[in-house]
């Protein structure tokens, strides 16, 4: 350790002088080759199995059931996605999936964020105990089946009101926007109030706009796991088939396909829509394209805000 | 070390502004929480709390609104000590049956099973806790080493990409990855391919496969969206710490063990304490959605329990008690794993 900091103030110096040198040796030539197809083979692999489920939905359905196909499909066509589309099931499920999404984000930033704003104010007397009460919310469960009752006894079974109304407010989340408020310099909010603005305007015209980055960020969790859920349709809504979802219909696909028989996945067997036919392995690959692709598109553009809502959700969550 | 470790955490991730509140010592929060309690202006007064109505009206309702859908469902727990019949009514017209449920799961009848059922739920998760810690330190590491920006970048965003896929597709493309080759099963074609197999393993008819699976299906979604939080710690360390190595000579490999893995040893202690509070809780599609008959000896875990064999068939009761218990390990967990953190000075949970 000692050696190291004696040698700092001279490498700094070093460093200083020219721009860092690269040194091109052989061991850093193998090196850097090694490392970057590992990682390449690695970023494939991650990616592979995607690949070939678009491949699959692309390819003709009663070809796929031959199998061997890889991230090509062998007869091009888009006849899956026509029937996916025209099953009235998957395309209620898709729309129902979308608009629970945008509810339920809405929802969530509108009242997780107003919650986080009365939580930074350090003057605020209870903000102590409400947060302790939230954040022990956390760890406690009641458990699916007492949850469950709640649900059934609020009257909400079977109602579009199941999926929003229980999580209009995410522990974890309301932790990283309140950090995140907290870090606001306290001149911005004392110059707003002297001009006369009260709390509310304050949240929403102050410090609303200054949260943006870590409320995308926010937003794109809360997407992400109201688009992927499909638990709480099973537990409240699955007698009602107009409030399906995309992730409820792929797990049945799944289901079903696992009892039918460990590896007969793509067994015999067609799927009818308006009079076409396709298979289930096409089929169900199709359906997980329609399911997956949506947030795929999202996620990239937000990648370099990931870093911060993780860590404040990580150190104080 | 350990008196720096949470402020290193936090300054290795290069967040000090957003975290500054929050990075302030523990000894220090517990003094001004002392003052503040002689402090009048501190004293709750009727006064303060009107002229704070505004912040009432902001967080009272919400937190009403919590303590409904997270807190009162606990009377459902009631269930346990009855012979709870859904046809029967509310759980005021059930008949009570005192601690039979808990004798029936924990040494009775169901005994067996429910101590099964909870090995398998432990051990998925440690085998999934370890392989995927291992993992995204190494990937980390490795993507630590690429000089190459957009090379990186892509790396990193096709490494993050299955992170957001749902738990449904993940185990439909892993019960595919691991079917027969003429079901486009192509674990199964590589391994034949490479000679290492004869003939397709049956993966998922295997008992002794199953946590593997688990594990190794986890570490596949999950392993570039670990690696964030190490690849946040290590684009902390000081450069002038490498400089100085390389000065006294270090390679690249003395340079990864004797400086980065040390810089950001803590963000890994801290990780794997709040990861191990999770032991029960994790887990869930996969046993779910992977899980047959044929396995089911190692595939079943609490959660699967809950869901199969008390909701959809219909034992209420025994699957409120494997809550409860569940529930109640839990915050035993957390709650360790929390003294745990605060014993190395860390940032605590709550």
């Amino acid at each position: 350790m000692s050696r190291t900091t004696v040698a700092k103030p001279l490498a700094r110096r070093a460093s200083r002088g020219g721009s860092r040198r690269r040194k091109w040796t052989v061991e850093h030539i193998i090196f850097t080759t090694l490392n970057t197809t590992f990682l390449l083979a690695l970023a494939a692999l991650m990616i592979y199995p995607l690949l070939n489920t678009l491949a699959i939905s692309l390819d003709d359905g009663n070809d796929a059931v031959r199998g061997g196909i890889g991230i090509w499909p062998r007869v091009f066509s888009l006849q899956n996605y026509d029937v996916v589309f025209n099953m009235t099931t998957i395309y209620q499920a898709f729309f129902m999936s979308v608009l629970k999404t945008v509810v339920v984000v809405a929802t969530n930033l509108f009242f997780t964020s107003m919650l986080a704003y009365a939580l930074s104010r350090k003057e605020f007397i209870f903000r102590r105990p409400i947060t302790l009460i939230f954040v022990l919310t956390m760890y406690f469960d009641a458990g699916l089946i007492p949850n469950y009752l709640l649900i059934k006894d609020l009257g909400m079974l079977n109602s579009f009101q199941a999926y929003w109304v229980p999580t209009i407010i995410s522990a974890f989340n309301l932790i990283i926007l309140r950090t995140y408020m907290k870090s606001i310099p306290e001149e911005i909010i004392e110059s707003a109030r002297t001009d006369g603005a009260g709390e509310f305007r304050m949240w929403w015209q102050i410090v609303m706009p200054l949260c943006k980055p870590t409320l995308a960020v926010v937003g794109l969790f809360v997407a992400v796991g109201s688009w992927n859920s499909w638990l709480d349709t099973l537990l409240y809504n699955s007698s009602d088939p107009s409030l399906s979802t995309l992730q409820y219909e792929l797990q049945k696909l799944l289901t079903s396909s696992m009892n039918a028989g460990m590896n007969s996945v793509a067994a015999t067997g067609s799927a009818h829509s308006g009079g076409q036919v396709t298979t289930p392995i096409a089929l169900r690959s199709a359906i997980t394209m329609v399911a997956a692709v949506p947030i795929l598109f999202v996620y990239p553009f937000l990648q370099k805000h990931f870093v911060s809502g993780l860590m404040i959700g990580s150190v104080k969550g | 070390m350990t008196d720096a470790t949470t402020s290193s955490l936090v300054t290795a991730t290069g967040l000090e502004p957003a975290l500054e509140p929050a990075s302030s010592s523990r000894a220090q929060n517990r003094k001004a929480r002392k003052n503040a309690a002689k402090d009048p202006k501190r004293k709750i007064t009727w006064d303060r709390v009107w002229a704070q109505r505004a912040l009432l009206a902001m967080s009272v309702p919400l937190l009403l609104y919590q303590i409904l859908f997270k807190y009162v469902p606990v009377y459902g727990w009631a269930i346990a000590f009855q012979h709870y019949k859904p046809g029967r009514g509310s759980i005021f017209d059930q008949q009570w049956v005192g601690l039979n449920n808990f004798r029936n799961l924990f040494t009775g009848v169901n005994g067996e099973r429910f101590r099964r059922v909870v090995v398998n739920t432990m051990g998925q998760s440690v085998l999934t806790l370890i392989v995927g810690t291992l993992g995204a330190i190494v990937l980390a590491l490795l993507l630590n080493e690429v000089k190459n920006l957009p090379l990186k970048r892509i790396l990193q965003n096709i490494t993050y990409m299955p992170h957001f896929l749902s738990w449904v597709i993940v185990a439909s493309l892993a019960s595919v990855a691991l079917s027969l080759p003429s079901s486009g099963g192509f674990i199964n074609q590589g391994l034949m391919s490479l000679h290492l197999v004869d003939h397709p393993v049956l993966f998922l008819t295997q008992p002794n496969y199953f946590w593997g699976i688990v594990a190794g299906t986890s570490l596949w979604k999950e392993l570039g969206w670990n690696t964030i939080l190490y690849l946040a710690a290590i684009t902390a360390i000081d450069p002038g710490l490498y400089e100085a190595a390389e000065v006294d000579g270090a390679g690249r490999y003395r340079k990864m063990f004797s400086i980065t893995l040390p810089s950001i040893r803590p963000t890994i202690v801290v990780l794997l304490i709040i990861n191990s509070g999770w032991i029960l809780s994790t887990n869930f599609e996969l046993p779910y959605f992977l899980g047959n008959g044929l396995v089911s000896d190692r595939s079943e875990t609490i959660d699967v329990f809950v869901l199969r064999y008390g909701y959809q068939l219909g034992n209420y009761s025994l699957a409120v008690v494997a809550g409860i218990f569940k529930t109640i390990v839990a915050v035993i967990l957390v709650g360790s794993a929390n003294l745990a953190a605060k014993r190395l000075n860390q940032e605590t949970l709550v």
